[in-house]
């Protein structure tokens, strides 16, 4: 894990006293309205539907025992009792008071956390991989990567004013987990044929409005190049951005305006005149955060247990086959811990879950903990022996679901329950889906798949990317949600296509139960997985399910 | 014409250049061999400027809005085109600003009255801007600081 030493330490206190000093110039009417919303967002702080949120960040998804517990002690004092885990590995609260605001900031500086930039038009929190240093498909951890990348972004005096806001993503294996292709700048770890290691550096993907894969703008970047290769970039931006209008201003917007070679020789001569003022990463800064990364000493653990439960107990054996992956060693398993209950809100733990999760952590799994960008906890270093033991205690908190990359792990924005912008409600369809499939014992047979969700055309559900991606619109005053088909968020990235006119709240499940049962149909074999059958046949046959004959002539 | 207020590492001061007569960046090669006060907008080509630089007093940059931060990536190439002259901000930007402004290169703000009365010297955060260290000069070897 990384530390802070003592300049990150100094640092975020002196934010935090900063935006003390800047809310009281608020309040005496020294920073209007207007010049205090840029400062509150690049602190975090957002104002919702009901009450202000605030954003941390989880920097590269990464946090350890004494950092969960503080965010659980934040969301019990402050908040009502939880935090909400997001798609960018961060956790939001949803109801501090303003006045509160920086002493919440100071708690979190406490355990060396902060909301830097995780909101306004700067680069935000990095996001990586979030089975790094545990999956056995790794080329090197990617959090080495994100985390200089923190460091050069925080505070960096030329990007805090950007067109828009700048997402970065780092994937360290060829198994993409970071949807590296859906950010700003994606970072794909390689080596060449010499062994040499570096980058495969991607622009200009993008959800939203106007949805966009990144492209790649340099195929090989040595790794010492990094960081004058990322100003570089960043430069041209904020140089050639647009400012007139905010829905255009993303660097997608600029690279399909521009054209991809023009853009990557403007990057280029620019990357020339950095490369040549920069002198490499200080060597000991360098050293500590190679040292921060290196893997833990794995210790296996006798596990006779493991395996009568494994035979005797199918509850057990179900919850290992579908929550756990493999990990690089033999005798340890990457526990993903569902929060997507039956019925429940996608993403949402309680003070209390949180606790209990770091006390497994903490007693079982080398003091390590992970954020995934489809809202779910991962403890990346399980001994198999202590599976049984951290599967009684997770079922005690409610927090055994056994859906991992199944139908009712729903991705889902929060919608018209908390955010201001959302057109249609995202939460209760994440829940009217699992619960009816629940219901109807459909969940298993049906076998993997993505569904997301988004309560606007922003896409902060990433429904783009979904296998069945729901769109929840506003056609006056009345909630409407579109489907999409054959997205996907993999190394093998394709943005969805709309599969026809939007359906009513209470017509959207019937729909979908149709399209499911199509798919049982369809399906060459119980191993062919939705997204395989749709790459096989298209959206034709899925259509034909969602828009029967007779619904069309009722409609 | 509105007075402007200029600050810097040591307060607030007058305009020295009140009333100086400044040309746009088409206007630079027509005006060598006198000493050049240049005014820049946002979305102005910077590249050429290079051979007039000896020739050049002063470089005052326009900030329209405090939202349009164009400006500090223009003073960080100018610099690094090889710009050792005055480098002015000037126009809308706010007392959170100015660490921001003296990291990416420029020497002093140059507010309007009413910024100056709303926030007043007090407010501005010059000691962390003169303390000058930030994530970005501690990644960088310990030799290039000197630069």
């Amino acid at each position: 894990m990384y530390q802070y030493n003592d300049f990150d330490q100094a640092f975020v206190r002196g934010r935090v006293k900063e935006f003390r000093g800047q809310v009281e110039r608020r309040l005496s009417g020294a920073l209007t309205e207007e010049e205090f919303k840029p400062l509150r967002l690049k602190n975090g702080l957002y104002l919702q539907l009901h009450a202000y949120m605030l954003r941390v960040a989880i920097p590269y998804g990464t946090l350890d025992s004494r950092q969960m517990r503080g965010l659980a002690d934040i969301a019990e004092r402050w908040d009502k009792g939880y935090g909400h885990f997001t798609t960018r590995q961060n956790v939001q609260f949803n109801w501090p008071r303003l006045a509160d605001v920086p002493d919440i900031l100071d708690a979190l500086a406490d355990v060396s956390m902060h909301a830097i930039q995780t909101s306004g038009n700067c680069i935000r929190n990095v996001t990586a991989d979030h089975f790094a240093a545990a999956a056995d498909d790794e080329i090197e951890d990617p959090r080495q990567t994100a985390e200089l990348l923190r460091q050069w972004s925080t505070d960096h005096p030329e990007f805090q004013y950007l067109p828009r806001k700048f997402k970065i993503a780092v994937t360290g294996s060829q198994n993409d987990r970071a949807v590296t292709r859906a950010h700003d700048i994606g970072i794909r770890a390689l080596q060449d044929s010499d062994g040499r290691h570096g980058y495969e550096i991607l622009i200009g993907g993008g959800l939203g409005r106007t949805p966009m894969l990144g492209q790649v703008v340099r195929s090989f970047l040595p790794k010492e190049h990094l960081l004058p290769y990322i100003e570089a970039i960043l430069r041209v931006y904020n140089l050639y951005g647009r400012r007139d209008n905010k829905y255009k201003a993303r660097i997608k917007i600029l690279l399909h305006e521009t054209g991809l070679t023009l853009l990557q020789n403007q990057i280029e001569t620019e990357f020339q005149a950095c490369q040549s003022r920069f002198s490499g990463i200080d060597s000991e800064l360098r050293q500590h955060i190679e040292q921060a990364f290196a893997p833990p000493s794995f210790v296996a653990v006798p596990h006779d247990q493991f395996d009568i439960r494994m035979t005797g107990d199918s509850a057990f054996s179900e919850w290992f086959k579908t929550n756990t992956a493999k990990h690089r060693d033999n005798h340890h398993a990457i526990l993903t811990i569902s929060l997507k209950p039956v019925g429940g809100t996608p993403g949402d733990a309680t003070s209390s879950q949180m606790r209990v999760i770091a006390d497994l952590a903490e007693q079982f799994g080398y003091n390590e903990i992970r954020i995934s960008h489809e809202q779910n906890i991962i403890l990346p270093h399980l001994p198999l022996g202590h599976l049984p033991q951290v599967y009684d205690r997770l079922r005690d908190a409610q927090l055994e679901t056994a859906n991992v990359g199944l139908l009712s792990d729903i991705i889902a924005c929060p919608g018209m329950d908390y955010c201001a912008l959302a057109t249609a409600r995202s939460i209760p369809v994440a829940q009217e889906i699992s619960q009816r499939f629940d219901t109807l014992r459909l969940e298993r047979k049906i076998g993997p798949i993505k569904i997301k969700i988004s309560g606007c055309i922003n896409a902060c559900g990433h429904h783009h990317v979904g296998d069945i991606g729901i769109l929840g619109l506003d056609r006056a005053g009345v909630e409407n949600y579109q489907i999409t088909l054959g997205g996907d968020a993999s190394e093998k990235a394709r943005i969805g296509k709309r599969a026809g006119p939007g359906f009513s709240f209470d017509d959207l499940i019937p729909a979908l139960e149709r399209l499911l049962e199509a798919y049982l149909e369809l399906r060459l074999m119980p191993e062919e997985t939705f997204g395989d059958c749709h790459r096989r046949l298209g959206s034709e046959p899925f259509q034909r399910a969602l828009y029967p004959a007779d619904v069309q002539q009722a409609a | 014409m509105v007075k402007l207020v200029i600050v810097r590492d040591d307060g607030f001061h007058n305009d020295d250049l009140d009333g100086a007569k400044f040309v746009s960046s088409s206007e630079v090669a027509v005006s060598i061999g006198e000493p050049i006060h240049l005014n820049l907008q946002a979305d102005d080509e910077i590249d050429n400027l290079q051979p007039h630089f000896p020739h050049i007093r002063v470089i005052r940059i326009q900030f329209s809005s405090f939202e349009n931060g164009t400006g500090f990536s223009l003073a960080f190439r100018l610099r690094q085109l090889g710009y050792r002259g005055r480098l002015r901000a000037e126009g809308h930007l706010i007392a959170d600003q100015y660490p921001l402004a003296r990291r990416s290169g420029f020497d002093e703000v140059a507010i309007f009255s009413d910024i100056a009365e709303r926030q007043p010297a007090e407010q501005w955060p010059i000691d962390s801007a003169q303390k000058g260290l930030s994530y970005q000069s501690r990644l960088q070897k310990a030799e290039d600081q000197l630069n």
